[in-house]
């Protein structure tokens, strides 16, 4: 059942079309995250649910009501900021009782909410502290504590962990996802890092110049993109993308004319009428290296070494580089010629419009 | 040997200030401590502690002490509630905003005695005063201002001067104000003067605490407005101290005197120091 629909939602400043027409529906108790490169207008949406921004065109409807014009006082939303925007000169308790109090609640009612929420994110401790007494963790979760104390309809994450360094962000990470899961409210989650997005979503709005380019599960988008920008935008690292400008059918398979080698297709797995040229998609980790009989073969440029896997970059042409995953103690060398071989099954087909004309084989 | 080459050097300026500061400073405590009338040269005689009492006994004494407290206070708070206001007013952007702001800001740069003038002949005058204009198209009789009410004359005319000075201050520590804490607070219901209350007169304290410190200092020495003005009167009504250390030295040419007025300002204005920065200096540690 739709809990949060989001009907042609137009955004526009004063020269700038900010959202183009977003149409979203969320069920309740679900985790959705806005992804997208800078200035996709995903914050915007955010705001705009949040009431932050005023819509220009569209509705925003909630458990049934018309928010679209509402106060965002009035909207029943929480939101968590990017700068947490906890008030400095408020103690921890006054920061998570704010909401209550402005909402005269009654004191005894204040202070079991307070203590409930502060004991579920071990901030008993810290009640008394002004923020700037706290770590960059801890304020997190003040802010976090500042929104689940008001039970909100729906949580809005505005790249809550930004801000923190990459052990504290995976730490936090897991703490959100503990949250979703015991407290089952929905969440709106905005993010421009992929690993967020996908560990944590239900399903990922991937959004590209105020539009909606696809909607899905984590699994979907990675394994069934249908444009080449959520490809790319999907996986690290990116996903090479090798242009073959001579496609034939062969029987049951394309052959597809790729730099002078020739690779394979299934035709089954074809969406649509044969194209005349196609951008092919490989995933770095769907091509092995091999002694020699590859599908491509090319020479090393550069080994990055992860220590639990490695990415040889390959120079495969004067102006087509690619990169592989490689296991993690390979003997691969700079400037060495090596010869790879590409999972079929895992390659995904693109047309001249950066559409996606492939299908995903059934599972066999 | 490191540190007194550090001496050494710091010391001309050092040396340089404490002479500055001491050499008045004893002149005015000797001056105050004979008898020192510019009718009667060479009479120089110690007299110890007669100049203070002829001070603290003569009759503007008590007037220009409560005086000097109600134009400070008086300043004090109308600068510091209006400059909130009308800072918080002129926050948000609107048409004309850099004109507005100019405007509320060039007081300021005005000199006191010209301020002084203004207010004199061009507002309060009783015959042709713009506020006796407009009691006059109202029905009223005009009122004149600066022998009717000439310390509230007075007040009007120094909060004039230093609204502007406020008003620079809080307009500045408005913009370094968070928005996504007002956001936040939006989102936790809360209105425009909960947001107010809540969080911008907090993020204001600072702010309000230097306000209050540097207004002090030149509100405790107000002087030209009154020279201008009311010249003290009528009778004592609007003496304050600085105004009635100088009717001791320069109309009764008695430097004595004036020397322990002045003295007795200092213990004044550390007094009144004393309790500000007791009750504002909380806010600067926050």
């Amino acid at each position: 059942m739709t809990y949060l629909a989001i009907t042609d939602l137009q955004k526009h400043y004063d020269s700038y079309h900010a959202l183009r027409g977003i149409n979203l529906s969320i069920t309740e108790g679900e985790f959705v995250v806005f992804v997208g490169p800078s200035g996709c207008g995903k914050s915007t949406l955010l705001r705009t649910i949040a009431g932050l921004e005023s819509s220009t065109g569209g509705s925003i409807e909630l458990d049934g009501r018309d928010i679209t014009e509402v106060a965002s006082s009035k909207r029943d939303l929480a939101m968590v900021f990017q700068s947490y925007a906890l008030y400095p000169h408020m103690t921890v308790a006054d920061n998570l009782s704010f909401a209550l109090r402005l909402a005269k609640v009654s004191d005894a009612e204040i202070k079991e909410k307070v203590r409930s929420v502060s004991a579920s994110l071990q901030l008993d401790a810290l009640l008394e502290r002004k923020p700037k007494e706290l770590s960059g963790g801890q304020r997190q979760r003040v802010a976090i504590g500042r929104a689940i104390v008001r039970q909100p309809k729906v949580f809005l994450f505005d790249e809550p962990l930004s801000n923190l360094d990459a052990a504290l962000r995976v730490q936090m990470r897991l703490e959100l996802a503990r949250l979703h899961k015991k407290l089952g409210t929905t969440m709106i989650y905005v993010t421009h890092d992929q690993v967020e997005a996908m560990t944590l979503a239900d399903r990922v709005v991937i959004l590209n110049a105020g539009q909606i380019e696809q909607v899905g599960t984590p699994l979907e988008l990675y394994r069934q993109p249908n444009s080449r920008f959520v490809a790319e935008f999907i996986g690290t690292p990116k996903m090479n993308l090798i242009a073959a400008n001579k496609i034939v059918r062969h029987e049951d398979n394309l052959a597809i004319e790729l730099l002078g080698q020739q690779i394979l297709f299934p035709a089954k797995r074809l969406k649509g009428p044969l194209p005349d040229s196609v951008v092919v998609g490989i995933r770095p980790e769907h091509m092995t290296l091999v002694e020699e009989g590859g599908d491509l073969s090319g020479r090393i440029e550069l080994v990055e070494h992860l220590g639990s896997e490695a990415y040889a970059h390959l120079q495969l042409s004067s102006d087509q580089t690619i990169i592989i995953k490689a296991p993690a103690r390979t003997e691969l060398k700079d400037g060495q010629e090596v010869s790879l071989k590409i999972d079929i099954s895992e390659i995904i087909l693109f047309n001249e419009n950066d559409r996606v004309i492939s299908v995903i084989p059934e599972e066999a | 040997m490191k540190r007194s080459i550090t001496r050494l050097l710091m010391a001309p300026s050092v040396i340089m200030l404490l002479v500055w500061m001491i050499i008045p400073l004893s002149m005015t405590i000797y001056f105050s401590t004979i008898r020192y009338n510019l009718l009667y040269p060479g009479q120089n005689n110690f007299v110890g502690l007669m100049n203070f009492e002829f001070f603290i006994t003569d009759p503007g004494f008590i007037p220009a002490v409560s005086n000097t407290l109600i134009l400070l206070l008086s300043v004090l708070i109308i600068t510091v509630v209006l400059g909130v206001m009308l800072s918080a007013l002129i926050d948000k952007p609107f048409f004309g905003q850099g004109i507005v702001r100019v405007l509320l800001i060039s007081p300021f740069f005005i000199m006191p005695t010209v301020n002084a003038l203004i207010w004199k002949n061009m507002m309060m005058n009783p015959v042709y005063g713009i506020f006796a204009w407009i009691s006059e198209s109202l029905g009223f009789e005009p009122i004149d201002w600066l022998s009717s009410y000439p310390l509230v004359s007075i007040i009007i005319m120094v909060s004039w001067q230093w609204l502007p000075f406020a008003i620079l201050v809080f307009v500045t520590a408005l913009q370094s104000q968070d928005t996504e804490q007002k956001e936040a607070a939006q989102m936790d219901g809360a209105t425009g003067l909960h947001i107010f209350r809540y969080l911008t007169i907090p993020h204001l304290a600072r702010p309000i605490a230097v306000v209050v410190m540097i207004e002090t200092i030149f509100l405790l020495a107000v002087f030209a407005e009154i020279f201008v003005s009311t010249g003290g009167g009528p009778g004592y009504d609007s003496t304050n101290l600085a105004y009635l250390i100088y009717n001791q030295a320069l109309l009764q040419y008695d430097v004595g005197v004036a020397s322990a007025g002045g003295l007795f300002a200092v213990l004044l204005a550390n007094i009144v120091a004393f309790f500000l920065i007791r009750a504002v200096g909380k806010n600067l540690t926050v």
